[in-house]
């Protein structure tokens, strides 16, 4: 059986994982395809229809301004997954260029881009996270950037720990007594066998990334309004907390919903791709 | 013991000299210079102002000049004055330090004594019921931003139900109070706050401990005192719950920087005056000192927990103590 079946069999073995992975290709669905589901303009304001509760006409309610929740929460899906793809994107980037780096060379140039790994890692991201933006201007691509470039140590942690056993084995010397030179020997060689935990850290990455930027946003340093994102709708959630509870559930809900999503799919990968769990179960 | 605490006290120097520079570099990747900030409200200030500000805050030296002498006056924890209000920064953040740790210390406890049991009882009877449903919540908290659950229990238990006050740390009237009611108004004004920070907490640890409480129990160890015919309650609690215990204990240091760094969002719902709020404001306002002041001491405050676990860690585990 090839190792892809083998990996395909061992995910949908899973009833959850099936389940998130279904939800996912569901939510990349709305997100495309916002312009044409979502009910309402998210940004059109309605005076005459303040803050009114779900019902027939705006199924999820309105906003302060009259604006159509559930229009804005589809809108905003499009935020959470660029932002997600993006960010995790810049960090795999990273991280697998100083893992490969760290772990191929070893010696003096391990020790000091794991030192700076360590650095990384002591400032709490969040504060880290919120002195850069206050730097720049708050907006979707400074959040990209921002969480791509304070969240790749994990990534780099794993690429490196790969690299350190694989740079052993026969097939690595074997290229190098033919000639091969070691950006080719890194990039060819080494890292298609380095990249399965780094899948499994994109796939949590994202979650991460989606958490993140909500909170972000809800704090006013992510998206700005009038455009929609899950994170600022939650603020007029708490702006109108005495008056408005669907403002404060439904966007959280999408949170959770997405998140839960990634984080199951992410653990099936993960054991999907463990050889150690192969054959354990295949009685 | 002594030889392991100064070489874990050794290998922190180098950190705290790289998150100098980080933070330094950061700041100062500003475009345009505090200078600019402080000045941009008032066009009017005159170019010999602005030269005095320069001066004051160093900025007409070369960037390494600074650095050093930024460094030297950190050593005596002089961080400079605020943009906002000028007063010390270092003053403005040690006032802050006590909420924020009173809360992430209840936070850790309320973290330890919930999700240290589930663990073990998840573990114990695994694929039971309580094993599935624990599981299940253990996603649901690593998927629940902490945020909106404080949203959610502050409509819940405050706007509902008024049973618990949704912002601050006291109540307006607390100058009236007894000294008892001031103690109860204050605990009631932490619940929310304490319980939102810990949940996150909850479902890592719990899930932490399962694993962890796993892997000994199929240890031989623990099939000699199965054989030996001892209780399952002395089982589970002296034999494999000391040794499960021991990687969880560094879980603790590893979650300060997450606790801290959470403090931005929560303590900024509930309105709590602690050091996530100061840096909340004083990211909006630009406020360079402060934002450099709290991220070494947050910082330092990370490194301080990953020290205090490894210490714990080779107090329980002697091997720790001996390798290199």
């Amino acid at each position: 059986m090839g190792l892809l079946r083998v990996i395909g069999k061992r995910f949908s073995k899973n009833r959850l994982s099936i389940i998130g992975a279904i939800v996912v290709l569901f939510l990349i669905t709305v997100s495309l395809l916002a312009p044409f589901i979502a009910p309402y303009d998210p940004t059109t304001i309605d005076v005459y229809n303040v803050l009114s509760p779900p019902d027939k006409v705006h199924l999820l309610g309105t906003d302060e301004l009259g604006r159509d929740l559930l229009s804005r929460i589809i809108w905003g899906s499009r935020v959470s997954l660029k932002v997600g793809f993006v960010a995790v994107g810049i960090a795999i980037m990273i991280g697998i260029i100083i893992g490969a780096i760290a772990g191929f060379y070893g010696g003096k140039v391990d020790a000091i881009l794991m030192r700076f790994v360590d650095i990384m890692l002591a400032f709490p991201t969040f504060f880290l996270i919120l002195a850069v933006i206050s730097i720049l201007e708050p907006s979707i691509f400074t959040i990209m950037a921002v969480i791509g470039v304070t969240s790749w140590m994990d990534v780099a942690r794993l690429v490196r720990a790969e690299f350190l056993t694989l740079k052993e084995r026969d097939f690595v010397d074997a290229a190098r007594a033919m000639g091969v030179s070691n950006a080719r020997l890194i990039s060819r060689h080494i890292l298609p066998n380095a990249l399965s935990p780094v899948f499994v850290a994109a796939t949590f990455g994202v979650a991460g990334a989606i958490l993140i930027e909500s909170g972000l946003s809800f704090l006013g340093l992510g998206v700005q309004p009038p455009d929609p994102s899950w994170g600022n709708i939650l603020t007029s959630g708490k702006d109108n907390i005495e008056v408005a509870w669907w403002l404060s559930l439904y966007p959280g809900l999408a949170i959770l919903i997405t998140v839960l999503s990634y984080n199951l799919v992410g653990e099936s990968l993960r054991d999907a791709l463990d050889p150690r769990l192969w054959g354990a179960e295949e009685e | 013991m002594l030889p392991y605490i100064t070489k874990r006290l050794l290998i922190m120097v180098p950190l705290l000299f790289g998150i100098t520079l980080i933070t330094f570099t950061v700041i100062h990747l500003a475009p345009g210079n505090p200078v600019e900030v402080q000045t941009e409200m008032s066009l009017k200030v005159s170019a010999q102002a602005k030269e005095n500000l320069k001066k004051l805050y160093g900025l007409d030296k070369p960037l390494h000049v600074q650095y050093v002498d930024w460094l030297k006056r950190l050593l005596k924890f002089d961080f400079g004055k605020s943009f906002v209000d000028g007063r010390k920064v270092i003053d403005k953040i040690v006032e802050r330090i006590p909420i924020t740790l009173t809360i992430n210390i209840f936070s850790l406890m309320l973290i330890f004594i919930v999700a240290i049991p589930v663990g073990i009882l998840s573990a114990t009877k695994q694929y039971s019921l309580f094993d599935k449903l624990s599981t299940i919540f253990v996603f649901i908290g690593f998927s629940t931003p902490t945020f909106w659950l404080a949203l959610l229990l502050m409509i819940l238990f405050g706007v509902n139900m008024g049973l618990l006050p949704i912002s601050g740390i006291q109540s307006i009237d607390v100058s009236e109070m007894g000294p008892f009611d001031r103690l109860m108004d204050w605990l009631r004004h932490l619940i929310l706050p304490v319980g939102v920070s810990a949940f996150g907490g909850i479902a890592g640890l719990s899930r932490y401990s399962r694993s962890s409480m796993l892997e000994v129990i199929r240890q031989d160890y623990i099939k000699t005192a199965k054989a030996k015919g001892l209780p399952e309650s002395v089982i589970v609690f002296r034999h494999a719950f000391r040794n499960a215990l021991m990687p969880i204990i560094t879980i603790l240091g590893l979650s300060v920087p997450g606790l801290i760094g959470g403090g931005v969002i929560f303590e900024t719902i509930f309105a709590i005056p602690g050091m996530g709020q100061l840096f909340y404001s004083s990211t909006m306002a630009r406020d360079y000192p402060t934002i450099m002041g709290i991220l070494v001491i947050g910082a330092i405050l990370t490194l301080s927990g990953n020290l205090i676990a490894d210490i714990s860690y080779a107090m329980v585990d002697p091997r720790v103590r001996v390798r290199k």
